[in-house]
């Protein structure tokens, strides 16, 4: 998943907006964004990050500087262990072109000291999106770990996967109310990036992304699959 | 006690590295959370949790666990078992509760083992 070959794929799937979102970092996000250089894609900066409960969220920002600002307090609150590359994988840093810059030498796949609601309040603060991911999945998610989504945290969305539908699901956490859904792909290959949710917006700005996620000013989302609509 | 003699006595299946059962247990761990298992079970101790997916594997190899019991009925997946024997760490199944199990190892003789 070199960056010209995510922005080739995203072209090809006809998608208008991507999101990088990186396990615990995002030292290869600047790359994606130049990759995709007069190219009608956009690519948000974003991070998704593990709480200490193991749950997983997304943190969209608008700028490169706001999630590089970002990354320095996720790695300030990581344990300071560094990575085995056999067992968990090498983590790169890449240019624009895909090019090996560097290792990470942190050990990302693991967890953050910030709880769920620490980390939501803080990006909310900071001005950018808290999506909780993947919450359907059987590890990693809210519903997983917390059993629930927890009441009062400034969530902007709940991401689902391919294979719930979301009204089935609602029914089984009535937590999940009163939230918009999305549904991404969080693509670890090129060839799981099909799953997209659909936006009206004026642009293709983070606060267009708010709104539609509020439903407010005529801005929507709409998730399709599965024979079910939102 | 070696995790053999532990299987044994607490009906353990075991369901993978079946050759790296003569370990010595130098103590236990509980956790469901795998970044507490990775700031506190020691090397040799035995890994009691639900968890069952392929991440466990890389945890106990990392850290040198004697082994893993995945309880309350749940078996990893076929790819969680192959990693599994590939990285010599033991996976033992059992149908009984984390709590269950652990007052089983206790009584075996098994201790608790924080890091200082």
């Amino acid at each position: 998943m070199i960056p010209p070959l995510i922005v080739k794929r995203a072209l090809e799937l006809a998608l208008g907006i991507i999101a990088i979102t990186d396990h615990n970092s995002a030292e290869n996000v600047a790359a994606v964004i130049e990759a995709a250089q007069g190219f009608e894609l956009t690519v948000l900066p974003g991070m998704e990050v593990q709480t200490r409960e193991e749950a997983h969220l997304l943190c969209l920002f608008e700028s490169v500087e706001q999630v590089l600002d970002w990354q320095a307090y996720i790695y300030a609150h990581l344990p300071p262990l560094k990575n085995d590359d056999r067992l968990f994988g090498a983590q790169f840093v890449v240019d624009a072109s895909g090019e090996f810059v560097r290792h990470n030498d942190r050990l990302l796949l693991t967890s953050t000291s910030l709880s769920v609601e620490q980390v939501a309040c803080e990006i909310e603060q900071r001005g950018g999106l808290c999506i909780a991911a993947h919450v359907d999945r059987p590890s990693f998610s809210l519903l997983a770990n917390l059993g629930l989504v927890p009441e009062g945290v400034p969530f902007a969305a709940m991401e689902i996967t391919r294979h719930t539908a979301w009204d089935v699901l609602l029914q089984q956490h009535p937590s999940l109310s009163g939230y918009s859904f999305i549904r991404s792909g969080d693509a670890h290959r090129l060839d799981e990036m099909t799953d997209s949710t659909i936006f009206s917006l004026h642009e293709p700005t983070l606060a267009e992304i708010a709104m539609a996620l509020r439903r407010s000013n005529g801005r929507r989302v709409k998730v399709v699959g599965n024979g079910q609509h939102t | 006690m070696t995790l053999a003699e532990l299987a044994q006595a607490l009906s353990l299946t075991v369901q993978a590295a079946e050759d790296k059962l003569q370990t010595e247990v130098t103590g236990g761990y509980a956790s469901d959370l795998l970044s507490c298992v990775m700031a506190k079970a020691q090397q040799g101790n035995v890994w009691v949790t639900l968890q069952s997916h392929l991440n466990i594997v890389a945890v106990a190899a990392l850290l040198q666990l004697a082994g893993i019991i995945v309880t309350e009925g749940r078996v990893p997946d076929a790819a969680t078992l192959a990693k599994a024997g590939e990285e010599g760490v033991p996976i033992l199944t059992t149908p009984k509760t984390t709590f269950a199990i652990v007052a089983q190892l206790a009584r075996a003789g098994i201790e608790g083992a924080e890091k200082e």
